[in-house]
């Protein structure tokens, strides 16, 4: 008897260990892999900090290149600020990207309500052909649309009204364009089609508007797949670069990645640029971070299903 | 209670009417959806038959002359090859092949047949895109736009390295954190924040870590390897500018991959594992009978998602190395805009957009129906 417990207790001590090991296997697989996905932004920003190159330079040859260490300074960051118009691309960007998620969740949740809520003549093939869009990639139609943008009028309200020709160098052509997404749409389309039709029907019938409906019913209860569609159109514009890297030229309406590619080509000072960097990649990181729940559960629910 | 009764009697009394309704509800929904189904056609579907009618005429970003329909030019010129049969020089005094200082056979320059529009029309203007050698004759593969081609094959090759690493890579990481692991939530966190820091960023940091005197990436090399591997010159040389750029892709983009497979694994039901441990499989074969299967359709979606943005590359490109080393990091985009944009040659770019969605189009093809759900099972 007794030796049967003593044989039990050792059999569950060998299981013991034997997860005990599994846990610290895991445990180093997973830091390991932790220090290869973050090196490059540690680098980023401890280099932003250092006096000068030579240090960078040095620092490189170990560890110390990924650490804040040695004597710091914030003079790459003032030299940002002096050597490019740093805030007028961080307000550029903030305008692009802010004015665009807002026109993109409105236009396309209405689009989607249109589509799934209400019974109309051509509504299949409606769907059906923006449906079909995806699968046209942005690179296919970005030379025709460079010269659709460069033929459509602008008016243009440096010194008075007056009406030019073509969206080159604008807010709007950094906007309208990308305001209808058909990714989003579906993702709305899939959401909607998830609430009782019921709910519209009672308020139907107690003389609501479909507008009513869309405003009172339907977005209330929307909120994962708006956020969903927020951040999706707010990362898609923040960190979008290859159009505006062909319509903007000038300064003015430039944003901050098409500022950093010209920043990086123009400086030679590592730790001047490694500081602009850090400064565009922290707002989205922390933005990341403290919706990363909804973010990655909605980022995997919608696309699995999709 | 009563409400809802009241409400649908209310609704069954009006369905009679829903002729009308439907044609009330055709205008509703046009003025609901109107604005995005009018930006979708005018800057989506537009630009796209835009795109397919340039390619057919020389327009010109910028021109005072209106532009000419040119028929199939544009493609001829993009696709068009032909080859170059070169034997060696012979010396007319001893009438052997003459060789050069190191011992090779020497043949006839290129440009004596392509600049000669006389005597060799059918070459004239070519490039010499690349040469094989088969006994003493030498192929050379001439194209009107080698760049264009050597590109296309870029791209295939980047997707042919980066579909499977980096789908492999993703479903190792999806099955890492997918373990009950104190911390999972962080560790996930971490392999996915790469993907939403900008491409840009990311191709400038990359660029000072591939350095090639002071970069981190040789630096690590060379204690990994006790001093055996010196300063390789990943940008800079065309054997490994390609390799520099698939790494750095793989790294930023595989945490997406980790997510949407975490998420195919959390739909798994948990009594098919249960059934399959009572069955007596080891956890080698849940993995091939139940893991696997239950992953399909999430593994079609990465892996079309992948190839399409394999074919998409850009970014990294345009930042880190502008195409070169001898077109070794050139891609389709970024010819797409070194010709339509740089070179304002609207109509030429037009055709390799279109060249460029036919091949898009193809793979979604290929790839759906390689992995069609098998029927009559």
């Amino acid at each position: 008897m007794q030796q049967q417990a003593l044989i039990q207790t050792s059999a569950e001590r060998t299981q013991r260990s034997r997860r005990l090991i599994r846990m610290i296997v895991q445990y180093a697989v997973n830091i390991l892999l932790v220090l290869a996905f973050i090196f490059p932004l540690l680098f980023m920003a401890s280099a932003s900090l250092k006096t000068s190159n030579d240090v960078i330079f040095s620092d490189m040859e170990s560890i110390r290149g990924l650490l804040p260490v040695g004597s710091l300074t914030l003079n790459n960051y003032v030299a940002v600020f002096q050597l490019s118009p740093f805030l007028r691309f961080l307000l550029n960007s903030i305008i692009v990207s802010s004015i665009s998620v807002l026109l993109g969740v409105f236009f396309n949740s209405l689009a989607a309500f249109a589509l799934s809520r209400l019974q109309w003549k051509g509504q299949k093939l409606v769907l059906t052909l923006i449906i079909a869009t995806l699968i046209i990639p942005f690179e296919t139609i970005v030379i025709p649309l460079l010269l659709l943008v460069n033929n459509l009028p602008n008016i243009s309200m440096s010194g008075g009204l007056a009406l030019t020709q073509g969206w080159f160098d604008t807010y709007q052509v950094q906007i309208i364009p990308f305001i209808t997404s058909a990714f989003s749409i579906f993702l709305f389309y899939q959401f909607f089609k998830g609430i009782p039709i019921e709910m519209d029907e009672a308020a139907l019938v107690d003389g609501a508007s479909y507008f009513q409906i869309y405003r009172q019913v339907i977005m209330p209860n929307a909120g994962p797949v708006i956020a969903t569609v927020a951040i999706f159109t707010f990362l898609g514009s923040w960190n979008s670069f290859l159009w505006p890297n062909m319509v903007i030229q000038s300064e003015s309406v430039r944003p901050v990645m098409v500022g950093m590619n010209y920043f990086f080509q123009q400086n030679t000072q590592w730790g001047v640029v490694m500081a602009y960097a850090t400064m565009v990649t922290l707002p989205v990181l922390a933005i990341f971070l403290a919706f990363q729940k909804a973010f990655v559960t909605s980022l995997a629910g919608s696309s699995v299903k999709g | 209670m009563s409400v809802i009764t009241g409400a649908t009697k209310q609704v069954q009394v009006i369905r009679p009417q829903q002729r009308k309704h439907l044609r009330g509800n055709l205008v509703t929904a046009l003025i609901l959806g109107g604005p995005a189904f009018l930006l979708l056609l005018v800057f989506l579907i537009g630009p796209f038959f835009m795109g397919v009618a340039f390619s057919f005429t020389d327009e010109r970003l910028v021109s005072p002359v209106p532009a000419q329909f040119i028929g199939t030019k544009n493609y001829s010129q993009m696709l068009q090859v032909s080859i170059l049969t070169l034997d060696p020089v012979v010396d007319p005094t001893t009438n052997q092949p003459r060789h050069d200082a190191h011992g090779n056979l020497l043949y006839p320059s290129v440009r004596t047949f392509t600049q000669n529009e006389q005597k060799y029309p059918q070459y004239f203007q070519l490039e010499q895109w690349f040469s094989v050698n088969l006994g003493n004759q030498r192929f050379v593969v001439l194209a009107h736009d080698p760049t264009f081609l050597h590109s296309i094959f870029n791209n295939i090759f980047f997707a042919l390295v980066v579909v499977p690493v980096q789908s492999g890579l993703g479903l190792l990481l999806a099955l890492l954190v997918n373990q009950k692991l104190k911390g999972r939530n962080f560790f996930r966190t971490i392999y996915f924040s790469p993907v939403v820091t900008s491409m840009v960023v990311i191709s400038i940091v990359w660029t000072f870590l591939y350095d090639k005197n002071v970069g981190l990436v040789n630096h690590m090399l060379k204690t990994v390897s006790f001093g055996a591997i010196g300063p390789v010159n990943w940008l800079g040389s065309p054997s490994t500018a390609m390799w520099a750029i698939i790494i750095m892709s793989v790294w930023q983009g595989v945490g997406l991959q980790m997510i949407l497979f975490l998420a195919g694994l959390q739909d798994i039901p948990e009594q098919l594992y249960e059934a399959a441990s009572i069955d007596g499989a080891n956890p080698v074969q849940q993995f091939a009978n139940v893991t696997l299967p239950g992953l399909r359709n999430v593994m079609v979606f990465v892996f079309i998602a992948i190839t399409i943005a394999a074919f998409q590359l850009f970014t990294q490109v345009f930042v880190m190395t502008q195409g070169g080393p001898n077109d070794a990091t050139s891609t389709v985009v970024f010819n797409i805009v070194q010709r339509g944009f740089v070179a304002q040659n609207i109509g030429y770019a037009s055709a390799m957009s279109v060249v460029f969605f036919l091949f898009i189009l193809a793979i979604s093809f290929v790839q759906r129906y390689a992995t069609r759900e098998k029927k009559g099972k």
